[in-house]
């Protein structure tokens, strides 16, 4: 029997020893072991080698912290990214399809990671972005609580008075609108607010011209620079006199830098003084009940240490304790809305906040990471595939000396060099592409060049996309055994291309889920433009109402009548497809005292129902032959049915304690979310300026003439400010802007998916098709058909796919049926949609493989057994 | 003077690489210091010694046969260099220039004590 000395200090000492020097020392060790063994025995054998093992660890001995082996390793690295290199270009169909297949996943990634960081920086220009709050509030209407952010024009004042020390600013603004500047002859019209003067040091404006008190004045306005260059090219802006509105002149007070696109504040180009507001107003200052009317925002910035539920909950009565008695029912709480959640956390349902756009960005984020999963894929399943080419090469190498670390740093250079590539083309994809879906995300997103940050995250993820595109083939290959490899009898049994056909599964579930979401979007989209709008939105044109245009309202419409360009037009409170007035103060016969109601209630001309074209379904129209219509009210269906009366026509409805007649009831019209059941609303007839006119193009004529004529028109009786007009049917297609987008991109991510899909079944099909080279010829010898072979096949990817349509279906049902829960008017999910995507994907594989397996079964079997 | 720089225990062993002539690898020359001079020498010390002379270009290295003691290792055989051989006439030359130098006086102290 052999006695071996302590196997721990033998290692011990292989580990600590010089490299190069730890043969023949452990040589004369074991030599003088073997001695001792003999003359002392083991024991004290064991003793003296431990003892020379310690004695061993001197400097010269020990080896040294950096070996020169590290110089190796870098030559090794390299001639591993040689012989991919090498392996690329002899195989160049597949390299195609892996580096073509990972670009464009990684373009997607590309383009929705800068549309997501492009969200989740929106407002983050702002320096002060961390302490800027807009004051909202909730109130509760009919039981349920609603959610607003116009406040009255007295409230920050009030919470400057009586909370004033948590806050750096409270300010008050108006709405952003149109505003009309006349500078001379030329006359411009630019969207802006009226603002309290902090809102300079608020918003950190650039001030490039003039100065910074400039709101303080009273007649002054500040101008962007992209308005100021518009109006005054090259002049000096400042202290130059514009007319705004028609009505007053104000003095250019300083110029600041434009506010860019991703934030809530880019459509504020003009701002003037809140003081002018008032003075403008002067109805203001006379109301009964300052608070009673929320027509303005306020916004504020708290001060550096206020923390923002804190304040919250200090000033959540603010309103409630200033309210007239009977107005406490609608439980007015305000709270702060940080900046950080404008963007993203703008939806509330019952008080509470649910969210908004950051689903669209989960939504889109996680379709991204689908999308370069898929590609991933791909990559996979190619690699091992064609395993069995490189088996050999494996083979070699670890007979050669390679450990399988080794081998496994191989394969992951490889597929970290395929990423590498494919990131350099997914570059240019995103770079050609990022015009096209701009215009689709309505974004004004580009690639920054410059941003170190950027190529640092780009490439970062290139290389997490190699290692997790490499890591199963690199785990895989490296583990074939060398003497089974190279003596030739190493096949690949059935479950060696499992995992290759859960992946194929996993790709086709995915690709399937999105075409079947992307058919439901469209499909919903469709239903609620299909929906019965009660009203004939074609030949309907809009434009605003001023108080030269309403002056001249009779004489207009009778010369656009009697030149036969127009059927009849009206003024409007609100846009037919939106509700810019509801009112309170509703009471009639057996009303629930408890119950607060809030209307739609829509003061217009007596033309109104016939240049819309409502259909009267009891009672008459308003009509100038019935001077009591100036307290007469028209209700629609659904508001006859709320207030539960059995014959409408000729009972009377209190409106702030005055009795109007309810004069007729109109078919429900379609004017908000085309998502929502119609709310009770009604029409009164109004004297004073109104907000809209419509108008009823004559259908006979074409609608370019008659809008020709329309715009002569008014231009004649105002010309102070310039006509602009939008048709309502292109109003109330805005409405989808938001399904439109997703859908659209939907429908894009679902057909890259399915082509991702589809690259990597075609890489598939031909390798197995070249895989079974000699199987095909000897069945063709034998009599077998193009057809019998096509089948073979095809047979196995068909499967796959019919597996993926059944996983596809279950899950898309469930989600898809979830989604549709948020639209109370949405279209069922019926059974053809499922069919036919599943019968899509079928048709598309059977395409993709076809190609292969055709081309195999028709190849002369000579060549093919000739070979070898 | 410090053109061949050779140690005391290099010496020792540089000699003995000589003395062993052909023979002269790691376990041998450990053998024959220690009967030599009666000291134990530890592999440590002799390899360190070793590969510091190697460095120096005094000797040099071969690999040797495998014997079934050394389990598979080779033996690792060492020769003198010319270079060698020059490191250790300078020294022995400095050494017998000093031996003659010393004065009969000084070494009769002993015989007369």
């Amino acid at each position: 029997m052999k006695s071996y000395p302590p196997k721990f200090f033998l290692r011990f000492f292989r580990w600590f020893c010089h490299p190069e020097m730890v043969a023949h020392i452990e040589g004369d060790m074991m030599e003088l072991y073997a001695e001792r063994l003999r003359s002392t025995g083991k024991r004290k054998a064991d003793i003296k080698f431990i003892l020379d093992v310690v004695l061993l660890c001197r400097p010269g001995i020990i080896r040294p912290i950096t070996l020169e082996h590290n110089i190796n390793q870098y030559a090794m690295v390299k001639s591993y990214f040689k012989v991919g290199w090498r392996n690329m270009l002899r195989n160049k169909g597949y390299s195609a399809i892996n580096i073509s297949g990972l670009a464009i996943g990684m373009a997607v990634a590309l383009l929705i990671g800068l549309w997501v960081f492009d969200e989740l920086t929106f407002n983050k220009h702002f320096k002060n972005y961390d302490r800027i709050v807009q004051v909202m509030q909730h109130q509760t209407y009919n039981g349920e609580i609603g959610t607003q952010v116009s406040n009255p024009a007295v409230m920050a004042e009030e919470i400057r008075n009586v909370y004033g020390s948590d806050f750096k600013h409270v300010l008050q603004s108006s709405w952003n609108f149109s505003h009309i500047l006349t500078y001379g002859e030329n006359i411009f019209a630019d969207p802006g607010s009226y603002f309290e003067p902090g809102v300079i040091d608020m918003l950190s404006l650039n001030i490039v011209h003039g100065t910074k008190d400039g709101l303080k004045e009273m007649n002054s306005i500040l101008l962007s620079e992209s308005v100021a260059k518009k109006i005054f090219g090259n002049e000096d802006p400042i202290n130059k006199m514009l007319r705004l509105d028609n009505a007053v002149d104000v003095k250019v007070t300083a110029v600041y830098e434009d506010i860019p696109q991703n934030t809530s504040f880019r459509e504020l180009k003009i701002i003037m003084p809140w003081s002018l507001y008032l003075s403008q107003n002067a109805w203001i200052q006379k109301m009964n009940d300052p608070w009673d009317s929320n027509f303005t925002q306020t916004y504020a910035q708290l001060n550096e240490n206020a923390d923002v539920e804190a304040v919250s909950r200090r000033i959540k009565d603010v309103k409630f304790n200033r309210q007239q008695e009977e107005d406490k029912r609608y439980k007015a709480t305000v709270f702060l809305h940080p900046m950080g959640k404008w963007h993203l956390y703008s939806d509330f349902k019952d008080g509470i906040n649910t969210g908004g756009q950051i689903d669209n960005v989960w939504l889109f984020s996680i379709t991204g990471i689908f999308v370069l999963l898929l590609a991933c894929i791909n990559f996979m399943n190619l690699s091992t595939a064609r395993s069995e080419k490189r088996s050999k090469e494996v083979g070699i190498r670890k007979s050669i000396g390679s450990v399988r670390s080794q081998l496994i740093l191989q394969f992951f250079s490889e597929s970290i060099l395929i990423a590498l590539l494919a990131f350099v083309l997914a570059i240019g994809l995103g770079f050609l592409a990022l015009p096209a879906f701009n215009t689709v995300a309505g974004k004004q997103i580009t690639i920054p060049w410059n941003l170190p940050v950027f190529w640092l995250i780009g490439l970062g993820f290139t290389l997490i996309t190699g290692l997790f595109a490499g890591v199963y083939p690199a785990l895989f290959l490296s583990s074939f055994h060398p003497v089974k490899v190279l003596k030739g009898s190493f096949k690949q049994g059935r479950m060696a291309s499992l995992p290759r056909q859960v992946l194929v599964t996993v790709q086709f579930t995915i690709s399937i889920v999105l075409i079947i979401g992307t058919i439901i979007v469209y499909k919903q989209i469709q239903y609620a433009q299909g929906r019965p709008m009660g009203y004939t939105v074609d030949g309907l044109v809009t434009t605003d109402v001023n108080p030269e245009r309403h002056k001249h309202f009779e004489a207009i419409r009778n010369e656009l009548k009697s030149s036969n360009a127009i059927v009849e037009m009206a003024e409007s409170g609100s846009p037919i497809t939106d509700v810019w007035n509801t009112n309170g103060g509703f009471d009639w016969e057996g009303k629930d005292p408890n119950l607060a109601v809030d209307f739609p209630n829509n003061g217009v001309t007596h033309e109104y129902g016939k240049t819309i074209g409502w259909q009267i379904t009891a009672g008459r129209d308003f009509s100038r032959d019935f001077a009591s219509d100036s307290s007469a009210f028209i209700l629609n269906e659904s508001a006859v049915t709320f207030i539960g009366l059995q014959d409408p026509v000729g009972k009377i409805l209190k409106w702030n304690n005055r009795d109007f007649t309810i004069v007729g009831v109109v078919n429900d019209i379609l004017v908000q979310s085309p998502y929502a059941p119609v709310r009770p609303a009604m029409w009164h007839i109004t004297d004073d300026s109104e907000n809209v006119f419509i108008i009823r193009l004559n259908p006979d004529k074409s609608a370019q003439e008659s809008m020709a004529k329309v715009k002569e028109v008014f231009t004649k009786f105002d010309t102070t400010s310039p006509f602009s007009s939008t048709f309502v049917d292109e109003e109330f297609a805005s409405k989808f802007g938001n399904e439109k987008r997703i859908g659209t991109l939907a429908a894009f991510f679902a057909i890259l998916a399915v082509f991702i899909s589809c690259l990597g079944l075609f890489g598939l099909a031909s390798f197995v098709a070249e895989q079974r080279t000699k199987e095909i010829g000897i069945r063709k010898v034998m009599g077998a058909s193009v057809r019998n072979l096509w089948q073979l096949l095809s047979k196995d990817f068909v499967i796959l796919v019919i597996i993926s349509s059944a996983m596809a279906i279950v899950f898309s049902y469930f989600f898809f049926t979830n989604w549709l829960q948020s639209y109370e008017y949405r279209t069922s999910v019926s059974w053809w949609i499922f069919a036919s995507s599943a019968a899509g994907a079928l048709v598309i594989t059977l395409v993709t493989v076809s190609f292969q397996a055709i081309k195999a079964a028709t190849s002369n079997p000579i060549n093919s057994l000739r070979s070898e | 003077m410090k053109k061949y720089q050779l140690g005391e225990f290099e010496e020792i062993v540089i000699l003995t690489v000589g003395v062993l002539y052909k023979e002269a690898y790691g376990v041998s020359i450990k053998k024959e210091i220690e009967a030599r001079l009666s000291r134990s020498v530890s592999m440590g010390a002799l390899h360190t010694a070793l590969k510091r002379l190697e460095s120096k270009g005094y000797i040099k290295s071969f690999d040797g046969e495998v014997t079934e003691d050394r389990a598979g290792r080779p033996r690792k055989y060492f020769q003198i260099t010319a270079l060698g051989k020059k490191a250790m006439e300078y020294s022995r030359s400095t050494r017998d220039e000093l031996w003659k130098s010393i004065p009969k006086v000084a070494l009769d102290v002993k015989m007369v004590g």
